[in-house]
């Protein structure tokens, strides 16, 4: 088939729409419903562990003038801006590695071991850490041979961030591989060719040319250890509590739904302001000089 | 060649034969299958496993579908949820069961049915909230107690005797506490003198225990539910434990672990469950047989050794027969008349207060401090 006839079948403006229309629906009725059913939600009030509709601002008020929401807040994304980071930074060299240093083969056997983890539960996968970390456990069982340790690894911070980079780490390096593995190589051969160090190379060519694809692993990242609960209770023992922790404390306490609901609200401007900043970063054309 | 068949082997007409008598057996198969009766239980995790219920259903021709809540708001939430006749079966902590009456969510039973005259102690035949206006609205089941919770090998069991074992300072950070501010909040109570008003706090009285439990911060390694709860007692990341008692590490001492549980000077917690009958449910004559069942002495064993979590017998026979069948079990959780633990007799001593909710503050009151603390 002629180039001619595909693009005049897909600018058929019916023909497009057909497209586009199931994405569409499937937003419409599985994310913009819920979401300003949501919103609607932490307006009404609750009598007797049963939901009433209506228009108050009360629950707002409540926890957005309680220390404890603000501490969760802020508490949360520091550690959803730390797991960012720390992944990005530990997959970077690994993505590196699968998309300049190995061949085709071996980096498609690598990204199908990076796929694997995913086809267990990530609850399992938490439970899992219980051994490796615990002071009687393997880690602190090989740190006890140098005459080192026992460290409390659970239940803490560190903990959290474990489970986070559990839930995160094998997507980042498969999406920074990606983008990684689509650079034009000729501009890295030119650098070179230019007297450019290795080193330079990397941060001044090959990060700027798959900056898109950086910034969209980081923000994976960073959404998926922001609304993440069983890290932070399983690994990080509910001290502090995360907001998704929060919500859950919240409804079991009279069934305060709509005040999980301004919960969930806040979280998620957060992530759709913090979102919107990195998609607009990501694309943002460099300026010319 | 022809090939010799097997006997064994399957042929046209065999498949025939077998095929034929499976299709004209279907209708029969199909109504001996619906046959069963289900019953929808709303009930704590265990209540609906294959080791307390599957000789009962076998014996019966019913089948359970539990449906497992965690923490009375919640059990409350899901009956507000469903339509009337949802849940034929609930089982409730015993403090919720005047705000399920309230609610009008279970039906009056008859007290000639269950074993009243058989009970261990006289506060069980009229348990608080399970009567109104005389009519009886929850049989009580089962009990258990909460204490201090401790590793054997990091608290002594003359420590454990007071809950002031928590601020040991060989234990910071390794106090945990079971996610739920009633039964936490509840000892902290019991620590500050309060005794049998521990629910009923004046202003100044709840001001005090947020002080106390405030002071114990520093030494909180963890808030877990009951998966965490089981795991950092069990490997040792926790060696004390606030808000749970024996129905968790009971079921870590039969593993073998160092751990155990004690009703401390200061008083413990009873935690009681109670059988209901939902409202509008279609099967009451089911589920009372049911009731009839676990209050017998074989109900009540299985309850006792409940896989999930064990509990006390509330009635004479069923201690009887549990000394019979498992006299280690009666011994390990005291269930013996002249034992110095033996729940009925801390009861009698007063040591022992039954789960409440707050009388003067709200639950959110409690809930709000307790989110404050975990921030601390």
């Amino acid at each position: 088939m002629s180039n001619e006839n595909t693009t005049a079948a897909s600018g058929h403006p019916l023909f497009a729409w057909t497209l586009r229309l199931p994405i569409i629906i499937w937003q419409v009725l599985f994310f913009l419903g819920p979401l300003l059913f949501m919103v609607a939600m932490s307006f009404f009030l609750v009598k007797n562990y049963r939901m009433e509709e209506a228009f108050e601002f009360k629950n707002w008020q409540k926890m957005l003038t309680r220390g404890y929401f603000w501490d969760s807040y802020f508490l949360t994304l520091g550690l959803a801006a730390l797991s960012t980071v720390v992944t990005s930074l530990v997959a970077f060299p690994a993505a590196f590695a699968l998309a300049f240093k190995v061949s085709p083969a071996v980096r498609r056997w690598a990204l199908f071991l990076l796929i694997i983890p995913f086809f267990t539960s990530y609850l399992v996968r938490i439970f899992s850490w219980y051994v490796i970390l615990a002071e009687s456990g393997v880690v602190n069982a090989i740190l006890a041979h140098i005459g080192l340790g026992p460290y409390t690894m659970l239940n803490t911070k560190f903990g959290t961030l474990v489970g986070y980079m559990t839930l995160t780490l094998p997507l980042v390096v498969v999406l920074q591989t990606f983008s990684l593995a689509n650079i034009d190589r000729n501009l890295v051969q030119a650098a070179f060719n230019l007297g450019c160090s290795p080193f330079r190379s990397v941060y001044a060519v090959i990060v700027p040319l798959a900056k898109t694809g950086l910034i969209v692993a980081a923000l994976f990242c960073f959404i998926l250890s922001f609304g993440d609960f069983v890290s932070p209770y399983y690994l990080g023992g509910s001290k502090p509590p995360t907001l998704p922790i929060l919500i859950i404390d919240t409804t079991k306490s009279g069934q305060q739904w709509p005040r999980a609901a301004v919960v969930a609200v806040m979280m998620m401007i957060t992530l759709i302001t913090i979102a919107f900043a990195a998609i607009t970063l990501a694309y943002r054309k460099r300026a010319s000089r | 060649m022809q090939k010799k068949q097997s006997p064994e082997s399957p042929n046209r007409r065999k498949l025939l034969k077998y095929g034929g008598a499976t299709v004209l057996a279907a209708p029969y198969i199909s109504r001996a299958w619906a046959s069963v009766t289900e019953i929808n239980m709303l009930a704590w995790y265990g209540h609906g496993e294959a080791d307390v219920v599957a000789e009962y259903e076998e014996a019966n021709n019913v089948k359970f579908k539990p449906k497992y809540y965690a923490g009375g708001d919640n059990m409350l939430a899901l009956i507000a949820q469903s339509p009337p006749g949802t849940y034929d079966l609930i089982l409730s902590d015993a403090e919720f069961v005047q705000q399920l009456n309230a609610a009008g969510y279970i039906e009056e039973m008859n007290p000639a049915d269950y074993p009243f005259d058989d009970m261990l102690h006289d506060d069980f035949t009229k348990f608080p909230g399970h009567w109104k206006d005389d009519k009886l609205f929850s049989m009580i089941l089962r009990g258990g107690h909460l204490g201090v919770s401790y590793n054997t090998n990091a608290v002594t069991a003359e420590e454990a005797q007071s809950y002031a074992c928590f601020w040991k300072p060989e234990l910071e950070g390794k106090v945990g506490h079971f996610d739920w501010h009633l039964p936490n909040l509840g000892m902290m109570s019991l620590y500050n003198g309060n005794g049998p008003s521990l629910w009923d706090l004046d202003d100044s009285k709840w001001d005090k225990v947020q002080e106390t439990t405030t002071s114990l911060r520093p030494q909180v390694g963890g808030f877990f539910d009951y998966g965490g709860t089981f795991n950092s007692l069990k490997n040792g990341e926790m060696l004390a434990m606030c808000g749970i008692g024996d129905w968790i590490t009971g079921v870590l001492e039969k593993d073998g672990a160092p751990v155990a549980s004690v009703i401390p000077k200061e008083g413990g917690i009873q935690f009681t469950e109670s059988y209901s009958i939902g409202k509008g449910s279609e099967k009451a004559d089911e589920v009372k047989k049911f009731i009839q069942y676990m209050m017998s002495p074989a109900g009540q064993v299985k309850s006792a050794q409940m896989a999930a979590y064990p509990g006390f017998c509330v009635t004479k026979a069923g201690r009887a027969k549990l000394i019979e069948v498992d006299g280690k079990e009666a011994e390990r959780s005291h269930q013996m008349d002249g034992m110095p633990n033996d729940p009925i007799a801390l009861i009698n001593d007063g040591r022992i207060h039954y789960r409440d909710i707050p009388r003067q503050q709200s639950l959110e009151d409690w809930n709000d401090y307790w989110s404050e603390y975990k921030n601390a």
